[in-house]
């Protein structure tokens, strides 16, 4: 009970409710995420109907190690995320282990943004920024490469916020801050954690499988 | 004794009201509490209002010669640029929604705040943000555009601020989407015991059909902008086609958002209209229920009708019919909440005071405005006129005639509960109907010039158009007359107008019950609600059949 009264906030009166308030929420927001990012991904079709062979060069000219590790280590980081977010919605006081799993997931995170960075570095190596002296002839790939930048980008930024949220929360049920049992924002965050990794298992295929099954 | 105590009520302890619970600038910026974050946008909004109009003016005024006597073509074009960014994103999009809609939406589902109050407060402050980017582009020497960002234009080849612009409309996009998302969960979450779905004020229906379009459609704006941004930036090519991009993509993704981005504007507006009319005509509103289907109709199909502004862009002949089709299917909806208006005064006691006049006025530009919306519908009828003044004379109809009307509306009509003050009503009566000459005198020339082939968004014009634009400035100096009177007249009233009681228009709906102006947490006790939302006589019957003290309850105020 004392944990609830510590969690209540204006302009709830009951704890369940506010719960559920938060969560339906995020979801809403998550919604208006998908739009977000489904206006990249329209952006993406088209040009790739326009120009299916430059899409495919381009496709083949990423790493597709970088991608899969980073899928690996972000699909990981999922995994740490829903197992903090069910100890800590267990009656068994389980702290130490929403702990433990709440640094795994912000350190699974930063791991994908230093793999993403030592990309970045290469493909810059590699002339694969869209202008002048662009590594590859199509003008298509140009459009590939253009959209491959802005929607990791976009998705990086994402991540990061995630990653800040994480590390916050953890600081604060380090601290004592804030119970672990039953956190409301520990679930919503959970969830916004998934919606960036979900996003990243569309992205995957469409950056660095085009033109790799023949 | 006081009416309150004639009613039966206990007296309460003395507490001060929401604008008194705190008087330092502080306790305004840091507020939580729902009614004076609507006090902080109506601040704001007014600002951006009378901003907006000052560039509109001196187009106006340039319009006045045909030989553009007053201003050169480049600022010509940043003037009405200006004028569109601010009114469409600073003024129309949080006008509604984020005053009166913060203010109400609690009160008139019985509960103490909005489901996330800290959010409500951030979203203020990238709003202000936002505008700061927006008041540093027009310093900076302006924007070229058009309120559209049309590319390649913007991207490729506009050599003024397009990135302070774009981002200004970028960041009060989230301060959009953070509104919707906190208005639809405190609407599913946080209605006060009774209030079923069906027992909402039309207006929440509203501002919750608005939400959901806000919350959906703004991401795409956020994006199709920040495709601009990166272009012009980073030097990517997604719509430069020369190098392989689409430059028609732009405006498939800007006019998924701005399309739907109408009925945010115009919904609202609705929203108020609806409470409005059956006040000030005694009676409940005709056929509710459809009343709540059209608008979720008008916000669903919404989504499905963008092509209509790309007719002449070049996309397929089929998609241009299924647009057109599709465009006069949602005249459907829009049409039903109109008949249902009308038919509301039906064996009404319909009184005129300033509300019910802005709220007639809507009623009538809003079906002009419709009307001539079913033209541009129709694809021959639209290649004529596209970008014409036929055009702009339409959708100033919609969210000048129609929207900024019903705005004036619930700023009147809800003025008493918001400050606990009255205002001057002959002047307030005076400033609707000129209100209401003014815009038609503006405006209605705008069809015939359009009809007859002058494009918009120029600078001269050959000297046969010049009657028309004659009409429409004057028209102009009207208006902008009907706007600054009730600025004059209600800041009066702050200091010197009458106390209003708790229900001066003996109106249904919750709001009403609490005092006027209302405590901090809304309501004193927790309402309960048994009854729709606009009994104001026995179901089936006429107006007039109640109580006489019910029927006098507005002369006694």
């Amino acid at each position: 009970m004392s944990d609830e009264s510590a969690l209540l906030r204006e302009p709830w009166f009951d704890f369940g409710r506010q719960r559920e308030a938060g969560k339906f929420g995020i979801w809403v927001f998550l919604g208006s995420e998908m739009l977000f990012f489904g206006a990249l991904l329209l952006t993406y079709t088209v040009c790739r109907i326009e120009h299916p062979d430059a899409f495919a060069a381009a496709g083949r000219a990423t790493n597709i190690w970088y991608g899969t590790i980073n899928t690996a280590v972000l699909l990981t980081s999922s995994l740490t995320m829903a197992m903090a977010s069910q100890a800590a919605a267990s009656p068994a006081r389980l702290r130490r282990l929403v702990l433990a799993c709440l640094l795994a997931t912000a350190l699974l995170g930063l791991a994908f943004v230093v793999i993403k960075g030592f990309e970045y570095k290469e493909d810059i190596d590699k002339h694969l920024v869209p202008g002048a002296g662009f590594a590859l002839p199509q003008p298509g790939a140009q459009l590939f490469y253009g959209l491959y930048w802005l929607v990791t980008g976009v998705h990086a930024v994402h991540l990061s916020i995630g990653i800040v949220l994480v590390g916050r929360l953890f600081w604060e049920f380090y601290r004592r801050e804030l119970p672990t049992q039953a956190n409301p924002e520990l679930e919503i965050t959970a969830l916004y954690w998934h919606l960036v990794d979900i996003v990243w298992i569309f992205l995957y295929p469409l950056i660095y499988l085009p033109g790799r099954s023949s | 004794m006081t009416d309150a105590l004639l009613a039966g009520d206990l007296p309460l302890p003395p507490r001060p009201d929401y604008l008194r619970h705190g008087s330092t600038i502080a306790s305004w910026l840091t507020t939580t509490d729902h009614k004076r974050i609507a006090i902080l946008y109506a601040i704001t909004i007014t600002f951006f209002f009378f901003l907006g109009g000052a560039a509109v003016t001196a187009v106006r005024l340039e319009l006045f010669e045909p030989n553009g006597w007053l201003l050169t073509s480049d600022t010509y074009n940043k003037l009405f640029s200006f004028h569109g960014i601010i009114m469409v994103w600073f003024f129309l999009v949080p006008s509604i929604p984020n005053t009166l809609g913060n203010f109400l939406l609690p009160l008139m589902i019985g509960a103490p705040d909005v489901a996330f109050p800290r959010l409500n407060l951030f979203s203020w402050y990238l709003t202000i943000a936002a505008g700061a980017f927006t008041v540093y582009a027009l310093l900076a020497g302006g924007v070229d555009t058009g309120w559209t960002f049309y590319t390649p234009y913007s991207s490729m080849f506009s050599n003024s601020h397009v990135f302070a612009a774009a981002a200004g409309v970028f960041v009060v996009g989230f301060a959009s989407i953070a509104t919707g998302v906190n208005f639809i969960a405190t609407t599913h979450m946080l209605r006060a015991p009774g209030m079923t779905w069906f027992r909402l004020p039309l207006f929440v229906w509203a501002i919750y059909a608005t939400s959901l379009i806000m919350v959906l459609a703004t991401p795409v704006l956020a994006i199709s902008l920040l495709l601009v941004i990166a272009e012009r930036v980073l030097g990517l090519p997604i719509f430069d086609p020369a190098r392989g991009g689409d430059p028609i993509l732009f405006q498939h993704l800007f006019w998924f958002y701005s399309h739907p981005a109408v009925y945010i504007m115009v919904l609202p507006a609705m929203g108020v209209v609806s409470e409005v009319i059956p006040c000030f005509a005694r009676r409940r509103i005709f056929g509710y229920d459809f009343m709540v289907y059209a608008m979720l109709a008008i916000a669903g199909i919404g989504f499905f009708v963008w092509g209509h502004h790309m007719f002449v862009s070049g996309q397929s002949a089929l998609a241009s019919l299924v647009f057109s089709f599709l465009s006069f299917i949602i005249a459907v909806p829009s049409a039903i909440k109109v008949f249902n208006w009308t038919a509301s005064l039906f064996r009404g006691q319909i009184s005129f005071e300033s509300p019910m006049l802005y709220s007639l006025g809507f009623v009538g530009l809003f079906t002009t405005g419709g009307l001539s919306g079913l033209f541009l519908a129709s694809i021959p009828v639209d290649v004529h006129v596209t970008d014409t003044y036929f055009v702009v004379a339409h959708f100033h109809y919609i969210m000048v005639g129609g929207s900024v009307s019903a705005f004036f509306a619930g700023l009147h009509f809800w003025w008493p509960k918001v400050t606990g003050k009255l205002y001057p009503e002959s002047w307030a009566k005076f400033a609707a109907i000129l209100m209401y000459a003014g815009f038609n005198m503006t405006f209605l020339p705008q069809f015939f010039a359009g009809y007859l082939g002058m494009p918009r968004r120029y600078h001269t014009y050959p000297a046969e158009f010049q009657i028309y634009n004659v009409m429409s400035s004057a028209g102009a100096g009207v208006l902008a007359v009907a706007y600054l009177l009730p600025l004059g007249y209600l800041t009066w009233s702050l200091f010197y107008g009458g106390r209003a009681g708790n229900n001066p228009w003996a109106a249904t709906g919750l709001e009403w019950t609490t005092t006027s102006p209302p405590p901090p947490k809304n309501f004193d006790r927790q309402p309960r609600v048994d009854r729709g939302p606009y009994e104001y006589h026995a179901e089936g019957m006429s107006a007039g059949t109640d109580a006489p003290e019910v029927q006098n309850a507005r002369d006694i105020r």
